[in-house]
């Protein structure tokens, strides 16, 4: 990992957006089904769970690229020198907080993983009232605000990211645009994951 | 005469260190005014009577500076916090007191003195040059577009300051990644229609070890660059090439 490899750096920012990111996408739109009622998320929750295959698709699909993209992802974070101090420009901001909001969703899903999926493995039954009790502490709702706030800035600036790792986005005029759309995404999805967390409160 | 007051004195803080691993400490300079100083003319008065701000006798602070005209990127510091070169520092511009400090990301020789071997051997290594060396006479080249002669021209002006990798987050102890300096400098040989020729080994350079993965996207080169080198761009395009590379490497034939 020490050498830079070309390969797992791409593959880094690929699995950030296919499956990572979009995962990001349906388990929000999951999760706004709550604001619809308890019976609309539960039956939304229920759909998720009773997919075929679902521990191949979890593991295959979620958590092998969710590991690797942390840990490579929290090698690359401790490899940066930050400098806004000197350097205040924009992008140079977008590139700590990328660091930043990564470390923390680390301990945010490792927590969220073990409170939820890790839970209902242990016999716990995963639906409304669970996570009505888990946000019934007001500690934790700020903890979840943060953690959602910094999943979908990760992801719509990990998207610009990706466009122009993989060469997409070349032109700085496209680069520019491409920030634009990213902020358009990070302002919708805040929408969608703050409105359906409190949901259950 | 000019109706502006200036100060009779410039103040100035140098990040001092006598060797390579010596503990570096600040020192005060006050330096008598004269009109249209940069901060090369500030470090010869003071070269000329090395006494520093409590009137002691001190050693003279040691710079490089070759063309005194940002051409050839010697006289890089940090100069009130920012990397760029002494010789366009004009002190009438400058906050005061002014701060010299050395490039840190470079090994320290002395004083505001770095060593930029890395940046060489960085070119060494991507092959920034076109091979036409041989035997006989190869002729005339192909012709290049006055169009894309014109960007190229820009990715030509790049002297090795430094600047870009003192700014860049991600160039530093902890990383073996090379700069964005190098790697513009990829783009404008892959460019050459000559140097076109060989485009396939210099991607294959930069996708190797302290490579372009190394770029993180801080876009900070691009700001701080004195020649307004598009580095970003480069690195964007370079991005591109190498993906369309890997493409071809893995599923491809006739791939040089």
């Amino acid at each position: 990992m020490a050498d830079h490899d070309y390969g797992e750096h791409r593959l880094h920012s690929l699995l950030g957006v296919i499956p990572v990111g979009l995962f990001l996408v349906v388990h929000l739109t999951v999760n706004y089904q709550a604001t619809k009622g308890p019976e609309a998320f539960n039956q939304a929750a229920s759909f998720m769970e009773s997919l075929p295959y679902l521990l191949f698709l979890e593991i295959v699909m979620i958590y092998l690229p969710i590991l690797f993209h942390a840990i490579l992802g929290v090698y690359i974070a401790f490899t940066a020198k930050n400098n806004v101090r000197n350097f205040g420009f924009f992008r140079n901001w977008m590139f700590l907080l990328q660091r930043l909001s990564g470390l923390f969703l680390v301990i945010f899903l490792a927590w969220h993983i073990w409170e939820t999926r890790i839970a209902m493995a242990l016999g716990t039954p995963l639906n409304y009232e669970l996570m009505a009790h888990i946000l019934s502490n007001p500690g934790i709702i700020i903890f979840y605000v943060a953690g959602i706030l910094c999943a979908v800035y990760h992801f719509s600036n990990g998207l610009w990211s990706f466009c122009v790792h993989w060469g997409i986005l070349v032109s700085p005029k496209s680069q520019k645009i491409g920030s634009y759309v990213a902020l358009a995404v990070f302002v919708l999805l805040a929408y969608v994951g703050i409105r359906a967390l409190f949901a259950f409160i | 005469m000019s109706e502006v007051s200036h100060p009779k004195t410039i103040q100035l803080i140098i990040t001092r260190q006598e060797g390579p691993d010596s503990t570096p400490y600040k020192e005060k300079f006050a330096v008598p005014y004269r009109p249209n100083m940069n901060v090369i003319s500030a470090l010869m008065a003071i070269r000329r009577n090395p006494v520093n701000a409590e009137g002691e006798k001190t050693s003279p602070p040691q710079w490089e500076m070759s063309c005194l005209e940002e051409v050839c990127g010697a006289c890089s510091m940090v100069i009130n916090g920012r990397p760029r070169q002494a010789c366009t520092a004009l002190i009438d511009k400058l906050e005061k007191p002014v701060r010299l400090e050395p490039m840190k990301t470079f090994p320290i020789v002395r004083d505001l003195v770095v060593d930029r071997t890395r940046m060489f051997n960085a070119l060494k290594k991507v092959k920034a040059w076109i091979p036409i060396d041989g035997t006989y006479d190869l002729g005339p080249g192909p012709r290049m577009a006055e169009s894309k002669r014109q960007w190229a021209y820009e990715l030509s002006k790049c002297m090795t300051c430094g600047v870009c990798l003192e700014a860049c987050p991600n160039v530093n102890s902890k990383s073996s990644f090379m700069g964005p300096a190098p790697l513009s400098q990829v783009r404008l040989f892959n460019a050459h229609p000559t140097g076109a020729m060989n485009q396939a080994e210099r991607l294959h350079a930069i996708m190797g070890k302290g490579g372009i993965e190394g770029c993180g996207n801080s876009q900070n080169c691009v700001e701080v660059c004195p020649k307004g080198i598009p580095l970003t761009t480069s690195i964007a395009a370079l991005n591109r090439a190498t993906v369309v590379q890997s493409f071809k490497d893995f599923f491809g034939s006739d791939n040089q």
